[in-house]
């Protein structure tokens, strides 16, 4: 296999208007959790999902968050993507407490911030790969033109050049991934998270697929949080965060 | 989000789903074609009304009794007394600036030349009435001032009349039998087509009214009175000269109602169009309701398709779509269905009214107002019935709806 990851950063340095620069300084804080609950259901039926966690993220760094099912992480990675809030506690995304936010203020961190890679690749099925790249484009209000440039790099960045008329539905596994994480890129967002990425993929496309993000962490400087439940991929990652029962297990850094 | 990217990106959607783009759209379709075909023929038959009334001359009056209200209020009307031939030369002497005052009484009776029957308009008159109906004689000749005077049994007869009785041949000099009358034919009427209300106006026996009273009616009425006035500015003069005489006459006192009516073309124009207006109106709401049915049918459907894009509904939240964006994404995509299907309609309708009106025989008056109307009105509908399956859409929640199957 071969991942044709841009040599020159600049290739993506095209984002958008209020991006931080790419080469962050590992020293920046991206990400905090202070005594982050969150609780489902009330009464008897109460679910802890998640029991007063913290941990912090800097710019630059590539998480792995493991657990078994049931241990919060799913929980902890919908309110890190600012798709949810927590039920107490406070989650600051580059120093802004989500938590304070309307719906709309969380669509727009992500519309800006955040990159978002699925286990289920989440393409809209009968589009194009180029129009699913430039889906969230569209959304900032990008030109036709300049859109049209940015999703041709970022295609060409996951070495799908040649697929850009292709529909999702005529792409393979591996194939749909690499296009929603150029769709996740795309937007040169401060954070991808991506959520048991390799869950739908055999074991050689699996590793294709966390190659990718490790090149793009290592050679692009982009933040990665990746959630899984498999050791192995979580090997990839500079940083693994164990999750149990709601709480962080263990929180170790490889170099 | 910018409204163009919001038309992209509905304008993509239903691109790729044509098929169900097109059923939704298919009952705005019919509602708009409905209403333009509906509108315009209803037009057309108004402007061809007036048009073929007005062809009768702007300058014609036309004295027919009124009705006047049984005695003790039971509310029947019953007919006015008639008109009489004095009454017709009492116009003529008195009332100034008038070509020509035609006296009519007319019955149906049976016609007979030799073993041939035919039921026909049998019409007492005198030349006066050929001359207000700019009608010209093919074959023969118009009645003789003697042949007026003295009520004498000769006919004028139309060409449908001429083709039932004599086919091929010559009818002049030839006696027909109305009821016991024996009559000469001495002339025979130009082409003149079906009338207004759907007559064959060609179907038609002429004689002088006197031979007319005393051999067919066997009384002295004139049913009505048609009177050209010498232009068209002189009308209103004429119908007021005319009103006044025919009070003297009738002897209707001051506060009495007139129990005749003296109408030009204008007034009856007008009663023409008020009719054909409410008919074209009433058959106008009918094809409107088939536009609501339609809207319904875009609520339905929209529904249906955000149940079924609830997973993308949910990735576009994800990847930073607003709820405004989404509501503007579905409200733009019912739009621009019933938008277009209103489009479709407008052709539609006017394409189908144009055959209409051809095989109709109408005038093919397309109304610009109207096409207007229904183009606001369909997109409106989409407005109307896209507004709660798009709000909907707008308020799924992110997590759920990426769950979603």
């Amino acid at each position: 296999m071969s991942i044709q990851i841009g040599a020159k950063p600049s290739k993506m340095a095209a984002g958008g208007p209020d991006q931080p620069a790419l080469q962050r300084r590992s020293s920046v804080e991206l990400i905090r959790f202070i005594e982050v609950s969150k609780i489902y259901g009330t009464g008897e039926a109460e679910v802890v999902a998640l029991d007063r966690v913290n941990f912090s993220v800097r710019a630059g760094e590539f998480v792995a968050v493991l657990g078994p099912s049931g241990s919060g992480k799913s929980t902890a990675m919908n309110i890190l993507g600012c798709l949810d809030t927590p039920s107490s506690g406070h989650y600051l995304f580059r120093g802004v407490d989500v938590g304070t936010l309307t719906r709309d203020q969380r669509a727009l961190i992500r519309r800006n911030h955040i990159g978002f890679v699925f286990q289920g690749f989440n393409l809209l099925k009968r589009t194009s790969a180029i129009e699913n790249l430039e889906l969230p484009l569209i959304y900032r209000g990008m030109p036709k033109a300049e859109r049209r440039a940015a999703a041709t790099r970022a295609l060409a960045l996951v070495g799908l050049s040649d697929r850009a008329s292709h529909t999702a539905s005529e792409l393979s596994g591996g194939q749909q991934q690499r296009v929603a994480i150029a769709r996740a890129l795309v937007t040169a967002p401060s954070v991808i998270f991506a959520d048991e990425p390799t869950g739908n993929l055999d074991s050689a496309r699996g590793h294709e697929i966390m190659n990718l993000l490790r090149a793009l962490n290592a050679e692009h400087g982009m933040t990665i949080v990746v959630v899984t439940h498999d050791e192995e991929i979580a090997a990839y990652a500079g940083r693994r965060i164990h999750f149990l029962d709601g709480r962080i297990a263990s929180d170790e850094a490889f170099a | 989000m910018m409204i163009g990217n919001a038309l992209l990106l509905a304008l993509r959607e239903i691109r790729r789903n044509l098929l169900r783009a097109g059923l939704t759209t298919l009952g705005i379709i019919i509602g708009v074609g409905a209403v333009i075909a509906m509108v315009t023929l209803g037009n057309g038959a108004s402007a061809s009304v007036t048009g073929s009334i007005e062809s009768l001359g702007r300058n014609l009056v036309i004295l027919q009794p009124g009705t006047r209200r049984g005695l003790g209020g039971g509310g029947a009307a019953a007919s006015a007394p008639s008109f009489s031939l004095e009454d017709a030369d009492a116009i003529k002497r008195e009332i100034a600036n008038l070509r020509a005052v035609a006296p009519i009484a007319m019955r149906g009776e049976t016609v007979v030349a030799g073993n041939i029957n035919h039921p026909t308009q049998v019409m007492g008159t005198d030349n006066s009435y050929f001359a207000v109906r700019a009608w010209d004689m093919v074959q023969g000749r118009d009645f003789t001032d003697a042949e007026v005077r003295g009520g004498r049994t000769v006919c004028i007869i139309g060409q449908t009349v001429k083709a039932k009785l004599f086919g091929s041949q010559n009818p002049l000099g030839t006696n027909i039998r109305v009821r016991d009358a024996p009559c000469e034919v001495v002339g025979v009427l130009d082409v003149k087509g079906q009338s207004t209300f759907g007559q064959d106006q060609d179907d038609i026996v002429a004689m002088p009214i006197r031979a007319m009273q005393r051999r067919i009616t066997g009384n002295t009425s004139v049913g009505m009175v048609w009177i050209a006035a010498n232009e068209a500015e002189d009308v209103p003069k004429v119908i007021g000269d005319l009103t006044k005489l025919m009070r003297e006459r009738r002897h209707l006192s001051n506060a009495a109602p007139e129990d005749f009516q003296a109408n030009d073309m204008a007034q009856i124009t007008q009663v023409m169009q008020q009719t054909t207006a409410i008919l074209t109106l009433f058959l106008a709401a009918i094809a409107a309701i088939s536009l609501l049915v339609g809207g319904i049918g875009i609520m339905n459907i929209m529904l249906v398709s955000v149940t079924e894009r609830t997973r993308e509904i949910g990735i576009r939240l994800a990847i930073g779509a607003r709820e405004r964006d989404v509501l503007t994404q579905f409200l733009v995509e019912a739009v621009m269905m019933s938008a277009f299907g209103g489009l479709i309609g407008i052709a539609l309708g006017l394409g189908a009214s144009a055959v209409g009106t051809h095989f109709l025989n109408i005038q093919f008056v397309p109304s610009p107002g109207i096409v207007f109307i229904a183009f606001v009105f369909s997109a409106a509908i989409g407005v109307a019935f896209g507004y709660f399956p798009a709000r909907r859409a707008a308020r799924l929640d992110p997590i759920e709806s990426l769950r979603h199957e």
